[in-house]
């Protein structure tokens, strides 16, 4: 067949897909209002970040000095201090859930800070070890700026000497959690789409027979891959389109390496995990299982285990192997660099390169559960 | 008597039929329950904010006893790991870019002298801010080591010592807190989706039809579509929990029955809003897809990665809706606090609040939803 | 003919499926033929005889275990791609894309095989006015009718001219009318280009019309030649008989065929009997058998010879117990002046402003079966799904067993049995699975259960371990029928139940029916072999919604008059055909 013949047969099939993707409101529905869902979720409604936290003080010394201890807590927006007349008191708030730490100022507290080795007690709610880890360090915080106060008050002169330590955090000097959380999302909304939306395309038309007829046809596998990619691949690229918008004036996100670089590593990504939803559909030949597997290798690995929200670098390596092989993780690398740091020549290459490993790879993979046969 | 155990009778030949329809095939069977092991496994171990190793490198340009003293307390942490010495500051960028350092010590050359004269050492310390969370973490742990440094060259100021409990979790394991609630968000993904698949893969094949025509009642193919989801979920979930208890060691402090009352709770609230969405859905593309456009506020909005009280008001709301919030609450609380059923009463009630719609809903739309 | 103008030729072709239970399933047992380029051929044979399989692999996606297949002189396992860009094919099953318009699916396919937009034009054109179908081209194909879907799927296979066209039971579901204008369309191809066509058929009067026919069972080609040499097989053995007056002629051709050491096949046609007596029958005791009525001879015809060697072939194997032992009637009497069980009066059903059911009224009484003929799309399965409750009428009224299903209680959908255009039970189970869950829906449970799975298993002759979803088209429809009579409904719904089933099948299957309704059982019914209307006690033709003939089968054939050749076929071809040139001037005269 003529080169003709393959560009008329690739527009035919191309125009059906598209037309059977507008077709169904839900196509829609995940393609587009689910990453815009996903961007406002993500940038007002999650932060890592505790503030606010319900703190209860118990004050068994009542003594002016230890009320001090209390105000060390007003005015920081990170906790909500509230009196607790008894430690009864406290643990029972704190069993029905309603607090995240207990202080407890002992009643020889005033006597002992006279001697200066004054001791509070910190009972932490380590249901959520996170936010108790915050609040801890809020805490500790607190307490020594207060001491500070304190001492400036009295004339003590400070202390001399000593290792100071100057910490910068590059890349994000301000440590705002939106700001990694953001070029991940995109990975994050790249999978999804992908995956989702492809996962179940050659599945239907095993389960619908459409499958056998369109074989007896010129048809190429080739061509039904390609053409099924095609209008997702364009579906995908809106959405990172909006991701990019979002990032860089709805979060102020800075962009630090080239566009170009971003929007090429995205639309190699958007193939791989196309064509990972569109593999998985054809090995399946069944769209109940086609779904589940979509969504075990999707959502929970990219989002636990691409670096994502976990570092990579705190698992045991054995975890960390096999995020390695996620195409997520590598996507998630380059990113996050190329938001945050800028062009790395070698990482670029690098992981660029795996991706592109990872694309034509599936790609094949997904034209050969399309061999035209009805054997299995 | 005689009808009920005739209604019975045809429910069970029901929730038969959906278990074999489920659970016949051995592909379908591995892709129910596989997963949920692997993936307790899998999450136990990457799910975790605890820093195990901070690989970083150093430019110690004092090269003084101060400095690798210093060091030397750095390396005993068993956290950090010294993975280059740099001679040049030309060369902190470059480690940094390539992911090799999490965090570069910079000691100046008058480290030494500063600190023996009594006068502050600035120490600079350059972290990867890529993930801030695991920068802003091992900045903190940097942080105490110099102050329990300063503490032993007898400068400790008369502050105030913090003296730490933790209840619930004695070392503040981000695994005692995330693994519990994989209990309940782990079953739940793919019961939602076997809920949202029941109905509308019937009405695609042309099933429903013919279920229609038979004598069974819209409450008997509810609780014949329910029932199954609801098995396997729990199922699922009891894998989890055997993973968590036994292989992760984390001691249940509260009642097993009460964790099921709330896990049957939860379920149950989570398949009736996916047979709501199995009802409304002609194809069972649709029912996916409304799904998994279903599934990521759910996680995102449950309190799993970030805590509800974190959330703007608005969305706080909005949690009251998710049955993940409720669910989740249930079981961390009874497994980590041990909490009984009057402390976790508030929590059952939302759930129960959304089975009483969905499930309604979902039997009445079987015959109502047009074609 | 030289071996060159040979389309197919197979040697020793084998195929085996892994079956339920591990046992290996011989879909083709050492299949060698050769078709002729120019003609049209002609696959016989009953359900699951591995006709299918053997079109599969001549269309290149199933490769045979064993032997040597060429088409249009390439090898099929070797170069399927060449194979397919030059044959056409329409499966058991058209794969048309539901969300696509019919247009689009025509189009598409026509893009696929490269059909130029001049010849498409033309092409479309012819195509859609022989399936009725031009009014249609922008609904979605997932609203046609399942008669047009089928019409279309083969539009869509005859976009092009291709070097030889595979068809697989292309006019399952088909209406008559569309059946005839879709073989003059082949001939036409045939005729005019020389076409190779090869073609599996349940209808004998198809492959009558080829110039080579192949009858297959079970794996095995079992006779080949002429229509006219295998009729030779039949000759002298046919013959006619007629009941007398107020004895229905199925309760003739019940007793006929139920005598199997004398008869091997009786049907009724035009109020009398046709029946191939066995070679062996002594004179005497037919005689005896027909208690007197005259016999006369007729023409033997393909379907004689066909049931013949099926007969003959079963009986070297083993006898196939006859239906009526396993259905014992219940033993209530038929009684004509009751309140008739179904009522439908004005029933109106409408979708957008397309009038699917318009103003239909009728009555069934206990007993009676009742037939609802009518072309594709004429409205037959809606008024069904509102007679069971599936769907709510527009307007009108309606009244099964003195209710309306779709407000009753559940326990009055339990009197009905219902059995569904498309084959409607859950693939991945298997027979007994299947049958076990709708029985315990319908209430039934332990003994009584089991003994009801048993008698139905037998009686359809269904392996109860077979993977339902994987069994040919023919045993999926008998299962289907299983499940519908598994619960001994008080009225059956039949929506086209013998579609795509053997003649072989299709006379058990109106035993049983004859056997209910002698019990009391009331049957509606539809279908497209318009010899199977004259088993009913009245029919009704209905089309664009409308009932056009309401009657015993003798009085709407009469009332089509009697210039039509009489049998029940042109009948219906007339009556429609008139309606419609009627409706054509009513409705120009609308616009003058």
């Amino acid at each position: 067949m003529s080169r003709s013949g393959f560009a008329q047969r690739m527009l035919a099939l191309t125009r059906k897909e598209v037309r059977q993707m507008l077709r169904d409101r839900s196509n829609l529905a995940v393609g587009l209002l689910l990453p815009i869902a996903l961007i406002l979720l993500f940038g007002y409604g999650l932060s890592l970040d505790v503030e606010h936290s319900p703190v209860a003080v118990v004050m068994e010394d009542t003594s002016p000095t230890a009320r001090e201890v209390f105000t060390a807590f007003q005015g920081t927006m990170y906790i909500d201090p509230s009196w607790a007349g008894s430690m009864q008191e406290a643990e029972r708030r704190m069993l029905a859930g309603d607090l995240d730490a207990i202080v407890r100022v002992p009643v020889d507290f005033s006597r002992r800070a006279a001697q200066g080795d004054a001791t509070v007690q910190l009972v932490l709610n380590g249901v959520n070890s996170t936010t108790a880890t915050s609040v801890e360090g809020y805490v500790g915080g607190a307490l020594a700026n207060q001491a500070l106060k304190q001492s400036d008050r009295m004339g003590d002169k400070p202390d001399g000497g000593g290792v100071v330590l100057q910490q910068r955090m590059w890349f994000n000097e301000a440590g705002i959690s939106t700001w990694y959380l953001v070029p991940g999302l995109l990975v994050l909304i790249m999978t999804l789409t992908g995956a989702f939306l492809t996962s179940l395309l050659i599945a239907r038309e095993w389960e619908r027979g459409t499958l056998e007829s369109l074989f007896v046809t010129p048809v190429r596998p080739l061509e039904l891959v390609l053409s099924k990619l095609a209008p997702y691949v364009a579906i995908g690229l809106i959405d990172m389109a909006m991701c990019l918008v979002a990032a860089r004036w709805l979060f102020e996100v800075p962009i630090r390496g080239s566009l170009l670089l971003i929007v090429l590593a995205s639309f190699l990504y958007l193939v791989v995990s196309l064509a990972m939803g569109l593999f998985i559909s054809g090995v399946t030949r069944n769209q109940f299982q086609a779904s589940q597997m979509a969504l075990l290798t999707s959502f929970m690995p990219a989002m636990m285990l691409s670096g994502f929200v976990f570092d990579l670098r705190n698992v045991p390596v054995v975890i960390r192997y096999i995020g390695e092989v996620l195409p997520a993780t590598h996507f998630m690398n380059l990113i996050k660099t190329l938001f945050l740091a800028g062009n790395n020549a070698a990482q670029v290459l690098q992981e660029c390169g795996i991706l592109l490993v990872y694309g034509v790879v599936l790609v094949f993979a997904a034209k050969r559960t399309l061999r035209k046969t009805l054997d299995r | 008597m005689g009808k009920l155990i005739a209604f019975l009778a045809q429910v069970g030949s029901l929730c038969r039929k959906e278990l074999l329809a489920l659970l016949k095939e051995p592909s379908s069977r591995a892709i129910l329950f596989a997963p949920a092991l692997l993936q307790s496994l899998l999450f136990g171990y990457g799910a975790t904010y605890d820093l195990n190793h901070v690989p970083y490198a150093v430019l110690d340009q004092s090269r003084g006893a101060a400095s690798i003293e210093l060091l030397a307390r750095l390396d005993g942490t068993g956290v950090f790991e010294r993975k280059h010495t740099l001679v040049s500051p030309r060369q902190i960028a470059e480690v940094i870019d390539d992911n090799e350092a999490l965090m570069v010590l910079s000691i100046p050359a008058d480290f030494e002298r500063r600190l023996a004269s009594g006068q502050q050492a600035p120490l600079q310390v350059i972290l990867d801010g890529r993930n801030s969370t695991t920068a802003g973490t091992a900045g903190a742990y940097m942080g105490s080591i110099v102050a329990s440094y300063n503490q032993s060259l007898g400068n400790a100021s008369g502050g105030v010592t913090v003296e730490r409990r933790s209840w619930f979790n004695p070392n503040l394991e981000a695994r005692w807190n995330i693994m519990p609630a994989l209990i309940a968000a782990l079953s739940m993904l793919q019961t939602l989706l076997i809920a949202a698949l029941s109905v509308a893969r019937e009405r695609e094949q042309g099933t429903f039809d013919q279920l229609l025509v038979t004598p069974l009642t819209p409450m008997q193919i509810l609780i014949g579509k329910a029932l199954p989801a609801i098995a396997v979920g729990l199922v699922q979930s009891t894998l989890i929990f055997l993973v968590i208890r036994f292989w992760f060691h984390i001691p249940l402090m509260g009642s097993v029955w009460l964790l099921y009352l709330g896990l049957f709770t939860f379920t149950g609230a989570s398949v009736g809003i996916g047979l709501s969405i199995s009802a409304l859905s002609l194809t069972m593309q649709q029912a996916m897809l409304y799904t998994f456009f279903l599934i990521m506020p759910l996680m995102l909005l449950s309190g799993l990665l970030t805590p509800v009280r974190n959330m703007p008001e608005v969305l706080q709301v909005a949690t009251y809706v998710n049955p993940l919030r409720f669910g989740m609450s249930i079981v961390r609380r009874v497994y980590l606090e041990g909490a009984g059923l009057a402390d976790v009463a508030t929590d059952f009630i939302p759930l129960l609040v959304i089975a009483a719609v969905t499930l309604p809903l979902a039997a009445w739309l079987f015959r109502h939803r047009l074609s | 003919m030289t071996e060159a103008a040979a389309t197919i030729v197979a040697e020793g072709l084998r195929k085996v499926f892994p079956g339920p239970g591990g046992k290996p399933v011989h879909a083709l047992d050492g299949v060698s033929l050769t078709v002729r380029a120019g003609e049209l051929t002609a696959l016989v044979g009953p359900d699951g005889a591995g006709k299918s399989t053997l079109l599969r692999m001549v269309a290149g996606i199933l490769a045979p275990d064993e032997g040597r297949l060429q088409v249009l002189g390439m090898d099929a396992a070797k170069d399927a791609q060449g194979i397919q860009d030059r044959i056409s094919y329409m499966p058991q099953r058209f794969g048309l894309y539901e969300d696509l318009s019919v247009q689009e699916n025509l189009d598409l396919y026509a893009d696929l095989h490269g059909v130029s937009q001049e010849q498409r034009q033309q092409r479309f054109q012819r195509l859609l006015a022989m399936t009725d179908l031009a009014r249609f081209t922008s609904r979605p194909a997932g609203k046609l009718s399942g008669g047009m879907k089928q019409k279309l799927g083969l539009a869509c296979t005859l976009v092009r001219s291709p070097d030889l066209l595979v068809l697989d039971e292309p006019s399952v579901g088909v209406d008559p009318l569309s059946r005839r204008d879709l073989w003059e369309i082949v001939q036409q191809l045939v005729d005019d280009e020389q076409l190779s066509v090869i073609v599996s058929t349940a209808y004998m009067d198809e492959a009558e019309r080829c110039a080579q026919v192949f009858v297959m069972h079970q794996g095995k080609v079992l006779a080949d030649g002429t229509p006219a040499a295998l009729r030779e097989r039949a000759r002298g053995l046919t013959g006619i008989v007629t009941p007398p007056d107020g004895v229905p002629a199925r309760d003739l051709q019940a007793r006929l065929i139920d005598a199997t050491e004398l008869i091997v096949d009786a049907v009724p046609s035009g109020g009398s009997v046709r029946f191939i007596r066995q070679p062996d029958a002594a004179p005497g005791k037919l005689a005896e058998l027909l208690q007197g009525l005259p016999a006369h001879g007729r023409p033997e015809e393909l379907e004689d010879a066909f049931m013949l060697l099926l007969r003959q072939h079963h009986a070297e194997q083993e006898d196939a117990p006859p239906a009526s032992d396993l259905m014992p009637p219940k033993a209530v009497l038929r009684s004509r002046d009751e309140k008739p069980v179904i009522i439908v009066r004005d029933l109106v059903r409408r979708f957008g402003d397309f009038t699917a059911v318009a103003s239909t009224s009728f009555d069934v009484r206990r007993g009676e079966i009742f037939g609802l003929l009518g072309p594709n799309g004429a409205g037959k399965t809606t008024t069904f799904r509102m007679l069971c409750g599936l769907l709510p009428a527009t307007s009108g009224h309606l009244e099964v067993a003195g209710l309306d299903l779709r407000t009753a209680r559940a326990q009055a959908r339990g009197r009905i049995g219902y059995v569904s255009q498309k084959f409607a039970l859950y693939g991945n189970l298997s027979v007994h699975e299947n049958l076990q869950f709708f029985g315990g829906a319908y209430g039934l449970r332990g003994t009584a259960l089991r003994a009801r799975i048993k008698a139905v298993q037998s009686q359809f002759q269904l392996d109860p371990v077979a993977v339902s979803g994987d069994m040919p088209g023919g045993y999926k429809q008998r299962l289907a029928m299983a499940v519908g009579l598994l619960h001994e409904p008080d009225i059956l719904f039949l929506d086209e139940p013998t579609s795509g089933i053997d003649p072989l099948a299709r006379r058990s299957f109106w035993r049983t029916i004859t056997a209910l309704v002698q019990g009391g059982v009331t049957v509606v019914i539809t279908t497209h072999f318009m010899e199977e209307a004259e088993y009913c006690d009245r029919i009704a033709i209905q089309d664009a919604g409308r009932v056009l003939a309401l009657g015993t089968p003798k009085e709407v054939r009469e009332q089509a008059g009697t210039a039509h050749g009489g049998d029940m076929n042109s009948a219906f071809i007339a009556i429609v055909e008139q309606a419609r040139a009627q409706g054509h001037q009513s409705g120009a005269e609308k616009v003058a």
